[in-house]
């Protein structure tokens, strides 16, 4: 306990974290201003200027067409003998709601927010979890530590839980911040939307698997930078990974016609696992005209069970290797 | 008296692409409560192997270890509370402020807060215990570390060359300082490069030299040993010192002319230098043992002193020339 309360005492005390915790919450901020200064109300008042705006220029659209049928009618030659194809524009074509300026709708609009929290927070993780444990390996500290610790299972896994904790409470809090944040504006400069207990519970559930990802993404740069013993060696491999699977392998499977090549980006499976699934289709496979005369191919779908099962493989494949590591290693 | 540090047997061996080095092979020690125990030995011989090894920090081949009559490594999470160490000048990071170093340690460690303060005071280190650690001093750091070792007011401490960057205030306030700590009942085990101040503040050495212990002891009787290996040879006036130097030569001592007298160097038994010079009818005036000191006496063992137009290798003993006469 007494190491745990000295580990999380190291983490909040480190310049690295506090510096990338206050840019996190400057570009979260910058977001919400973003949103809050561009949105509006919408008050009868916005709604009646669009509907006039949208009456206006279908008056204009009207005048214009009825000019050019006078024209055609003069000279038809220029517009290819043919006056009847001159488009004669309808009132659903200025509907009043096009005209609206942006509003941010809380029920509708802040799954997406989320999912944008989630991969800064995500990635502000993996970046904090790395060179948490990283410096300690170049510095000495690690071996300093294990003079007073010899248990070294225990030194690792208390290290890991009090980074974990530590984001487990910046997640919460930023995303409890977030949630009012964009709730007021939405009350205030927008619309609410919808707001049933059905859609609480859904940004309730998106929240918890924010924030499983969040903690996965900084358990695998522990663990990552834990193996390679520098903080660099997580960049590496997150930077590796990145361009072999989602540059290297995937163009080169689909170059090869492998099916569902897309299987390969990361980001699909990321989708999946915030929007419940994501689609892969299969653009090796022949079109499948029948339906409605478009291309279609085989669709493969990947849920976020599916998504759920790869992270927990990743976390328990990292965090296993950095133990099995960090225990059998010499320390020099 | 009771051992605070038994070592039997210790092998580590390092492989590599380059092939296997044995770091330490097959190395003994054993320290008894209560003493300044120096650990002498060339660079490479495998002081800071044995060390670590000691403290858990790299497996052995082989070996076994005890401290304060527990096994280790086995045992090391309970006796660790009684080891403050240092290893090789350690590290520390440098935007934590001294304080805050050893703070995080005392919490990691339940150890009681206070201490901190006490240890800085002790290194001389309270005035610039709030700065960041990257703006210390070379010896700065290396008093941080010994603050930290003696933060958990350890039974044994064991310092991989503390005196390393220190100036000569620090030094000697360093041999105070061990001296007290040993007089309070703590056990030392201090590795070193200057064999003056080892010699001056321990009660036994250890000698090791290409990771095998070559000699141990007291350092009375370590000198003892070796002592009587050198003897000064003084003759009646107006004996010719030449001649009988190359008589003795020829018998395979070494033999080293002085204005007066000669000394030999490898003389095991120096009845036999009388003898030889008194079959020759030259009486001998004076056959002192010159006490040796512990540089020379370490130069000797380890086969580390330095040959005239050559340039040493680490890692290259010469063969240690056996006694002559025995
Ligand atoms: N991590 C390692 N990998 C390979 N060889 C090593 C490693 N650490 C030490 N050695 C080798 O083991 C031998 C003993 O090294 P050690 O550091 O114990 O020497 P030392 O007695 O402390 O020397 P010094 O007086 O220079 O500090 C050396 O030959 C060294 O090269
Ligand atoms: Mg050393």
């Amino acid at each position: 306990m007494s190491l745990y309360r000295a580990e999380t005492r190291r983490l909040v005390k480190r310049r690295f974290t506090r510096v990338f915790v206050v840019l996190t919450l400057l570009v979260l901020g910058l977001i919400v201003g973003g949103v809050g200064i561009f949105s509006t109300k919408l008050t009868p008042a916005v709604t009646a200027r669009a509907q006039t705006q949208a009456t206006a220029e279908y008056q204009s659209a009207l005048e214009y067409a009825a000019e050019e049928k006078r024209l055609c009618a003069v000279d038809s030659a220029a517009y290819g003998g043919d006056c009847a194809s001159i488009y004669q524009p309808t009132p659903g074509d200025y509907e009043a709601q096009w005209y609206l300026p942006f509003s941010f709708n809380f029920g509708e609009s802040f799954e997406d927010m989320l999912v944008v929290l989630t991969a800064l927070l995500a990635m502000v993780a993996f970046a904090i979890g790395a060179s948490f444990v990283g410096v300690e390996w170049r510095n000495g500290g690690m071996m300093n530590l294990l003079l007073w610790r010899p248990r070294r299972a225990q030194v690792l896994l208390t290290k890991l839980g009090a980074l974990l904790a530590g984001l487990v409470g910046l997640t919460v809090v930023t995303g409890l911040l977030w949630t009012a944040t964009f709730w007021a504006i939405g009350r205030f400069r927008g619309d609410l939307g919808k707001l049933t207990p059905g859609v609480w519970q859904s940004f309730g559930l998106t929240g918890l698997r924010a924030l499983a990802l969040v903690v996965v993404a900084g358990a695998l740069g522990f663990g990552l930078a834990s193996i390679g013993r520098h903080t660099a060696a997580a960049f590496g491999v997150a930077i590796g990974a990145l361009v072999v699977m989602q540059f290297g392998l995937s163009t080169v499977l689909n170059m090869a016609s492998a099916r569902y090549a897309d299987l390969y980006l990361a980001d699909k499976w990321v989708t999946a696992w915030m929007y419940k699934s994501a689609e892969v289709i299969d653009w090796s496979a022949p079109c499948d005209y029948a339906s409605g005369g478009n291309c279609e191919q085989p669709v493969f779908t990947i849920t976020w069970q599916m998504a759920g099962g790869l992270l927990t493989a990743l976390f328990v494949l990292v965090t296993v290797v950095a133990m099995w590591t960090f225990r059998k290693r010499d320390i020099a | 008296m009771t051992a605070v540090l038994e070592i039997s047997g210790l092998r580590k061996t390092y492989r590599s692409r380059k092939g296997v080095r044995n770091a330490l092979d097959g190395f003994d020690m054993l320290v008894e409560a209560g003493q300044v125990h120096g650990f002498l030995g060339p660079n490479g011989s495998g002081k800071t192997t044995t060390l670590r090894t000691l403290l858990g920090l790299i497996r052995p081949n082989e070996g076994r270890m005890a401290i304060l009559g527990h096994e280790v490594p086995r045992h090391l999470p309970e006796v660790a509370s009684g080891v403050g160490a240092i290893v090789e000048s350690p590290q520390f990071f440098g935007n934590f402020t001294a304080l805050e170093t050893l703070t995080l340690l005392a919490i990691a460690g339940d150890v009681n807060r206070n201490r901190v303060h006490a240890v800085l005071e002790l290194v001389g280190l309270r005035e610039r215990a709030k700065e960041k650690v990257k703006t210390y001093s070379l010896g700065m750091k290396q008093r941080l570390a010994v603050a930290s070792a003696l933060l958990k007011e350890p039974k044994l401490l064991i310092l991989d060359e503390p005196a390393n960057g220190l100036d000569p205030g620090g030094i000697r306030e360093m041999r105070t300082l061990m001296r007290d700590l040993s007089d309070s009942g703590m056990t030392v085990l201090l590795s070193s490069h200057i064999l003056g101040e080892i010699q001056l503040i321990c009660d036994s050495v250890t000698i090791i030299a290409a990771g095998r212990r070559v000699s141990s002891g007291s350092v009375a009787d370590v000198l003892a040993q070796h002592t009587s290996a050198s003897v000064k040879v003084r003759l009646e006036p107006g004996v010719d010192l030449l001649n009988a130097a190359q008589l003795l030569r020829t018998a395979g001592a070494e033999v080293r002319l002085e204005s007066d007298h000669f000394v030999v160097g490898n003389a095991g038994n120096p009845a036999q230098i009388t003898k030889l010079l008194a079959e020759q009818q030259i009486f001998v005036a004076e056959l002192t043992p010159i006490s040796a000191d512990l540089e020379s006496v370490f130069l000797e063992l380890t086969g580390t002193a330095p040959v005239d137009g050559e340039n040493r290798q680490v890692d290259q003993v010469a063969a240690a020339g056996g006694g002559w006469g025995r």
